[in-house]
């Protein structure tokens, strides 16, 4: 592909190692050449590196698969999916999953996606329902904004929440950005 | 994204309402000065040459990429003091500060070098601040930036030298030029203060006039503020054969680089006989937008980008 087709999320080989495309930008100095720096994610170990291109340099584009998998259990610092169809676990480390580990609840299912036979990335539904089961007692200080404080979720994820989430109340939470989105239901 | 397009246009508003009073604030600026407000073809069948600048063709005319040339065909028939907000068409240029559609602001004066034309930038962007309640502070992504005047100004040699340790004026390498200024001189601008590069590189004078004194560096500025690059002012080539010979070595660039036959603009090179000392500039009046509006990206500031039109 052409380095201007690049986008967020884009999976470039470069040099063999398997990368995701973290930001792409578009630079030009007004009367100059285009210039494209990339923000790469190292899919295997989590490192960044940032690369410069220039238009019209080619990059390698990587072939993924896409399967459904339900997430099982987490061992240590690796979180366990199971291809629905083959039955096959799938251990993925910690770091590649980043701010998602947060939103896995055991039996939940998700579309992992996989380069060959190896798990790369897990997309997530982009908000997901989760049970409040810790949170600050609010103080009753007059605000012009609403006050926020924080609580923690059934699955260890802490969150700021507006003051009148209790425990045993079920919040929607977007997974992309990790924020509060509004109380579903209230607890008993 | 999961915003639809009601929800954008409406999220969008506050920065859609600004962007007008901009644009009643400039036209106040100008008119109080005596400029007269034009309009030239968006459509023409010669554009200037420019190496980098890909037009887009529309059957046998080009779209403008600038009304530059248009603009000194009115400075040479004797109007003294112009401006024009202008729709102006660049081909692949999209990402956080582009979109390949855009509103660029010229304005010229006679008798004018680029000196005053910086001078005529800060006023104007200062003026703006002042009428939009904000005195000599923009803040702009987390920073504050004290636009008192005057602005730093910076030669590139110095900027580069600095920033990257070597010298541009001296040593010719335009693809390092580039490459540099967008890894390295850019992001060591002062980020509390607006920046004034000056003094290009003789072989990137486009259609700026040498520095008398100085022949070896053009006379021509860009202004930056809070990383964004906000304008490109020019004392103008007035000179026939200088402006004939650097459009030559353009198109032949273009033709080997690109493939791309572009014409020469005849009737303006005809015009630039008349034409009288004179400076101009040019304004990204997205990117103005997106620095009043603390906008990140110039999809905040337009109703439809190319992505959405």
């Amino acid at each position: 592909m052409e380095i201007s087709d690049a986008r967020k999320n884009s999976k470039l080989i470069i040099d063999g190692v398997l990368y995701n495309v973290e930001e792409a930008e578009f630079t030009k100095p007004g009367k100059g050449r285009s210039v494209y720096r990339l923000r790469l994610k190292n899919l295997r170990d989590g490192g960044i590196i940032d690369r410069t291109y220039r238009s019209g340099e080619k990059l390698d584009e990587a072939r993924l698969d896409t399967q459904d998998e339900q997430y099982l259990y987490r061992e240590g610092d690796q979180y366990v999916f199971m291809d629905i169809k083959t039955f096959d676990q799938h251990p993925v480390p910690e770091k590649l999953l980043g701010i998602k580990k947060n939103f896995l609840k055991e039996g939940m299912e998700v579309v992992m996606l996989m380069y060959g036979d190896e798990p790369i990335d897990v997309t997530l539904p982009i908000t997901i329902d989760l049970k409040v089961i810790e949170t600050e007692i609010s103080t009753k200080t007059a605000t012009i904004t609403p006050q926020m404080k924080s609580s923690i979720l059934e699955t260890g994820y802490r969150i700021d929440t507006p003051s009148f989430i209790k425990v045993g109340d079920v919040i929607k939470v977007d997974t992309r950005s990790g924020n509060y989105v509004e109380r579903v239901s209230t607890g008993k | 994204m999961v915003e639809d397009e009601p929800e954008r246009l409406t999220r969008l508003g506050p920065n859609l309402q600004r962007r007008a009073l901009i644009y009643g604030y400039i036209r106040d600026f100008f008119r109080e000065q005596g400029f007269l407000e034009v309009e030239t073809p968006i459509r023409a069948p010669a554009i200037a040459p420019e190496p980098f600048i890909i037009p887009f063709q529309s059957e046998d005319c080009f779209l403008s990429t600038s009304p530059e040339l248009h603009m000194k065909r009115l400075l040479a028939a004797g109007y003294e003091k112009i401006f024009q907000f202008s729709h102006c068409f660049r081909k692949g240029e999209r990402g956080r500060w582009h979109n390949p559609e855009f509103i660029m602001l010229e304005w010229y004066r006679t008798g004018a070098n680029y000196n005053k034309i910086i001078q005529d930038i800060e006023q104007l962007i200062l003026t703006l601040a002042i009428k939009l309640g904000l005195k000599n502070i923009i803040k702009y992504r987390g920073q504050d930036i004290d636009i008192s005047l005057p602005w730093p100004r910076s030669t590139v040699r110095e900027a580069y030298i600095n920033a990257a340790g070597w010298d541009p004026v001296n040593e010719h390498d335009s693809l390092r030029f580039d490459t540099d200024f967008v890894t390295r001189v850019l992001p060591g601008f002062k980020t509390n203060r607006p920046t004034v590069l000056i003094d290009y590189p003789a072989a990137m004078a486009s259609l700026a006039r040498l520095k008398p004194d100085d022949p070896i560096v053009a006379e021509r500025a860009e202004v930056f503020i809070g990383g964004l690059e906000l304008a490109n002012a020019y004392s103008e080539l007035i000179d026939v054969k200088e402006q004939e010979k650097r459009f030559q070595e353009a198109i032949e660039q273009i033709q080997r680089e690109r493939q791309q036959q572009m014409p020469v603009p005849d009737k303006f090179l005809e015009s630039v006989a008349r034409l009288p000392e004179c400076g101009g500039v040019a304004l990204g009046i997205d990117r103005l937008v997106m620095l009043f509006c603390d906008a990140d990206s110039i999809d905040d500031v337009m109703a439809f980008t190319v992505d959405d039109a």
